[in-house]
């Protein structure tokens, strides 16, 4: 019996039955047919708890929601003290805490001058678009192919057909895609200057993790320059400090004109997002700041989580650890990849974000399960499933990455296994 | 509107505590990575921390002086250069690193660094207690997170960011030393009792110590001290005189091994005072000692702002005139804990007795000890052996130096034990450690231990490091036999189970 107070349910397959009914058949049954049948109970830490009891280390993250781990005590110690204090707030009205993270938000990066706030990534994403398309006064949005920058009305049009296609939100006329890394595809595209934005994550996180070509990201930021197209970076997944600073554009070099920040800017507690935009971009908060609104889009609670979030990702000691992670799988993974050459043919990565390349086109969904079996949870990319998304949290221990090296090692025969029973790639 | 003068409207985390807690992980990976670093590269490291001490120990000695207000700037600065390079290169020839192979014994014995080492600053000797355990830690491998007391906690912090940044240089991982720059006692307790810390080593006053020894976690703590010393007719009085007077009033009597009560045979008590006073101690006379009593031993307790004071400082406090003396000297009657005197003072302030011989002066010294410095050091000036193992043997000091200042002697600097910043006060003591705090105390070992049988022979190690052993050839591939633990149901069978639910609801629905 999995007794909760409000609800109750018999065991895992009662909830099973009930998730299938009123919730999700489809993707209840998929993770059955994939061999995953978690459902996440207790959380701590780096750790989640199966309802069986079985523990995995959570190296998926949610796309770095849980960069932090799970229910950090700092974080909900925050929340707790805020919940005696504040609620959502007024969207109306200026408040102490909008105002205090707004400033922290556009001192992180040089060149902005706005924080417009949402409560998810989407959101923000539509705050985005919907700037530029201000500054501009033109309408059409270029994106990657394989992108990904969520499921709102404009910003699932800018994504794969497989979201769109379904719900009939496509719009080729206003949304076009060019390839990753071909800087004549992005030449040729922005050249009719008609272009209101490119929107890109820094590094296409459901696309597998793929790095920018040396030089890629400076240049798409000049062409944009040059046709008076606004950048937006999509720093969903390379933000807060997974890079090794606190946004993946840094690394590169880029100053965008807006950049998009969600997931575990709200401590994996609060849901809130943010589009921090540049003076240009945000010139309707000065003409209309009533134009774009949101009840629960920077509500007081998620604000104060988010500034202790920065506040925290802004200490030496947090930033030793992400380059002390990022070495450990650097250093590891390359060990594991000469181990096991027949199956782990690469590896991506931009310090915390990390994309495991197998030799086999859906090898990923063979590994995350192997890795599953072994304890340690990782998803593969939905839009290329050669690749596992491989994510490790900003704070993780020393001991708890050497035991997640030890279980992928110790995973890999299975993989192997599961590997040979799929059909042979065309 | 609301004022926020006072207290904060919100209630909010302790980012000092959480900001340590970060410290510790990031001392866990330094850790990790310098147990597989190799001893010319820790070598290196060491030798550029020691460096970097060294060549600001006057800096920090001055800044000592000026931020506690205890002890003597060239004193101070001597002990940061002994705790420097001097205590490198005294363990220069030894290897803490590298895997000692013992033939006859049939074993190899791997050198384990602890991992974590908290160790805590006293405010009585910040800057040599800094160098000397991060020395220690480093030439053993270890990571160590430095907590200063609070009253030294700014130069406690620079000197530990000194020799950050030169281990830094030298390719020590970050995180291998790391300090608490605002340090308090909940704090500390809090840091204690983490599992992170692989070992505490605790010197400062009891209640720490005993806090270090509460937390759980593996600790080296030290107690106080309170030395007797014996002098007797067969000793060089002169010499005596000279030499104790040196070292009562070394760095102002801070080094918890200083002289704390002299016993001296009665047949030469006079002339040792003579002595004594030719060395520039101040002999008290009676109305002086008892205002220094009352100067040092409140109502309250002991007074805390006499600590490291010079004897002309304490004479004026205490009401009296002792300019140019190096110490004080306080004849007393009674060698009792009641006599507040002759417990530790940390000053110098040295009690005088008299006594009819070596019976009288171990009972004594067993008396004063009593109450407080069991465990930790005496000193005897003699040339008669059997006194100098009657007063060994039977006062509970474990170390007994002869025919030297004890502040030096029993620390180590003018004898042969390891010179040290922390003494072993024992079982007796409420130690775990019995000896001056050695690298030796911050390692242990793996022993590969053979069969005994001479039919067995012993291998061949000569030469082999298991820090670069070669690449182990790809063996067979193993498939372990997993059971996925999902309610009992493996995960082929939970789908069945499951379709066949699916399906019992879907005909239910239907019929309905």
């Amino acid at each position: 019996m999995f007794d909760y107070g409000l609800f109750r349910f018999e065991d895992k397959q009662d909830l099973f039955v009930k998730a299938i009914r009123f919730w999700n058949p489809d993707k209840t049954k998929f993770w059955q047919d994939v061999g995953v049948d978690l459902v996440i109970d207790r959380r701590e830490g780096y750790c989640l708890y199966d309802m069986s009891g079985r523990r995995l280390i959570d190296l998926h993250l949610n796309g770095g929601t849980y960069n932090f781990g799970h229910r950090h005590p700092e974080i909900v110690e925050t929340l707790k003290g805020a919940l005696d204090y504040f609620d959502m707030g007024n969207h109306w009205f200026p408040s102490v805490a909008r105002a205090a993270l707004s400033e922290a938000l556009v001192k992180s990066a040089p060149g902005m001058k706005y924080a417009i706030f949402g409560a998810g990534g989407a959101e923000a994403v539509e705050i985005a678009l919907k700037s530029a398309r201000y500054a501009t006064k033109r309408r059409k949005i270029v994106s990657i192919i394989k992108g990904y920058h969520g499921h709102s009305g404009l910003s699932v049009a800018t994504g794969d057909e497989r979201f769109t296609k379904i719900f009939l939100a496509d719009r080729p006329d206003e949304f076009v895609q060019v390839p990753f890394n071909d800087i004549a595809a992005m030449e040729r595209v922005l050249a009719g200057r008609d272009v209101a934005a490119l929107i890109m994550e820094t590094i296409p996180a459901t696309y597998g993790f793929p790095m920018p070509n040396e030089g890629y990201l400076n240049a798409c930021k000049a062409l944009c320059e040059k046709h008076g197209t606004m950048y937006i970076a999509d720093e969903v997944q390379t933000g807060l400090m997974r890079t090794g600073e606190m946004w993946g554009f840094q690394t590169y070099g880029v100053e965008p004109d807006i950049f998009v920040t969600a997931k575990g800017l709200g401590g994996g507690i609060y849901p809130i997002s943010a589009a921090v935009v540049n003076e240009k971009c945000g010139g309707w908060l000065n003409e209309d700041g009533a134009a774009h609104i949101s009840t629960s889009g920077g509500a007081e609670l998620g604000c104060i989580v988010a500034y202790k979030v920065m506040e925290m990702l802004q200490r030496p000691e947090l930033v030793s650890n992400v380059h002390s992670v990022t070495r450990f799988f650097a250093e590891g993974m390359a060990e594991m990849m000469q181990r096991h050459s027949d199956i782990f043919v690469g590896v991506r990565q931009k310090g915390v974000v990390l994309g495991l390349e197998f030799d086999h086109p859906e090898g990923a969904v063979s590994v995350s399960r192997a890795l599953y079996e072994h304890g340690v949870w990782a998803i593969f990319s939905s839009l290329d499933k050669r690749v596992l998304q491989f994510k490790p949290g900003v704070l993780l221990s020393a001991d708890m990455c050497q035991e997640i090296l030890d279980r992928f090692d110790a995973a890999m025969p299975r993989a192997r296994e599961l590997l040979r029973q799929l059909p042979k790639a065309a | 509107m609301v004022e926020t003068a006072n207290k904060p409207l919100l209630v909010v985390p302790d980012v000092i505590r959480q900001t340590a807690s970060m410290k510790l992980d990031g001392a866990r990976w330094a850790a990790a990575k310098l147990a597989r670093t190799g001893r010319a590269d820790i070598a290196r490291i060491v030798d550029a921390v020691a460096a970097a001490g060294h060549a600001k120990a006057r800096h920090y000695a001055e800044w000592a002086v000026r931020e506690t207000g205890y002890g003597v700037v060239e004193h101070k600065i001597m002990k940061n250069e002994a705790c420097s390079k001097g205590v490198v290169d005294l363990y220069r020839d030894e290897d803490f690193v590298t895997p000692r192979i013992d033939a006859s014994r049939k074993m190899v014995e791997l050198p384990r660094p602890a991992g974590v080492v908290l160790a805590l600053v006293p405010v009585t000797n910040p800057v040599a207690t800094v160098f000397f355990k991060t020395l220690l830690s480093l030439m053993t491998r270890n990571a160590v997170l430095l907590c200063p007391h609070p009253g030294a906690k700014e130069v406690c912090v620079d000197a530990a960011n000194t020799l950050a940044e030169a281990a830094k240089a030298a390719g020590a991982p970050d995180g291998a030393i790391q300090v608490i720059e605002e340090p308090t006692i909940p704090l500390i307790e809090y840091l204690m009792s983490d599992e992170r810390v692989d070992l505490i080593v605790a010197t400062g006053g009891p209640a720490v110590v005993k806090a270090a020894y509460r937390s759980g976690n593996p600790a080296l703590g030290v107690g106080p001290g309170n030395a007797p010393v014996l002098v007797d007719g067969t000793s060089d009085i002169k010499l005596a005189a000279q030499r104790i007077v040196a070292s009562k009033s070394f760095d102002n009597s801070i080094l918890c091994t200083n002289e704390s009560v002299v016993l001296a045979f009665e047949a030469i008590a006079d002339r040792l005072l003579a002595e004594m006073k030719a060395c520039k101690a101040h002999i008290c006379t009676p109305e002086e000692t008892a205002k220094v009593r009352k100067l040092l031993f409140t109502d309250t307790g002991f007074n805390g702002a006499v600590i490291g004071k010079d004897a002309g400082w304490i004479a004026r406090e205490a009401g009296f005139s002792a300019n140019g003396a190096k110490i004080l000297v306080t004849p007393v009657d009674l060698v009792q804990p009641e006599e507040k005197l002759v417990r530790e003072k940390l000053c110098p302030v040295l009690a005088f007795a008299r006594v009819g011989g070596i019976d009288q002066a171990v009972s004594c010294a067993r008396s004063m000890m009593r109450k407080t410095g069991r465990g930790h050091s005496a000193a005897a000036h003699s040339n008669d052996e059997n006194n100098i193992l009657a007063f060994a043997a039977a006062v509970p000091a474990l170390r007994i130096a002869v025919n030297a200042g004890c502040s030096l002697g029993a620390s180590g600097f003018e004898t042969n034990l390891g010179p040290s910043m922390t003494i072993g006060t024992g079982f007796a003591g409420g130690s775990s450690i019995g000896d001056n705090l050695t690298p030796h105390h911050f390692v242990q070992f793996a022993r590969i231990a053979y069969n005994k049988e001479a039919s067995v022979s012993f291998g061949a190690f000569e030469g082999r490091d298991p820090l670069n052993l070669p690449r182990a050839a790809a063996g067979p591939v193993v498939q372990p036999q997993l059971q996925l633990h999902s309610g009992g149901l493996d995960a082929d069978a939970m789908r069945q189970e499951l379709r066949k639910i699916i399906l019992e609801e879907l005909n239910a629905v239907l019929a309905a």
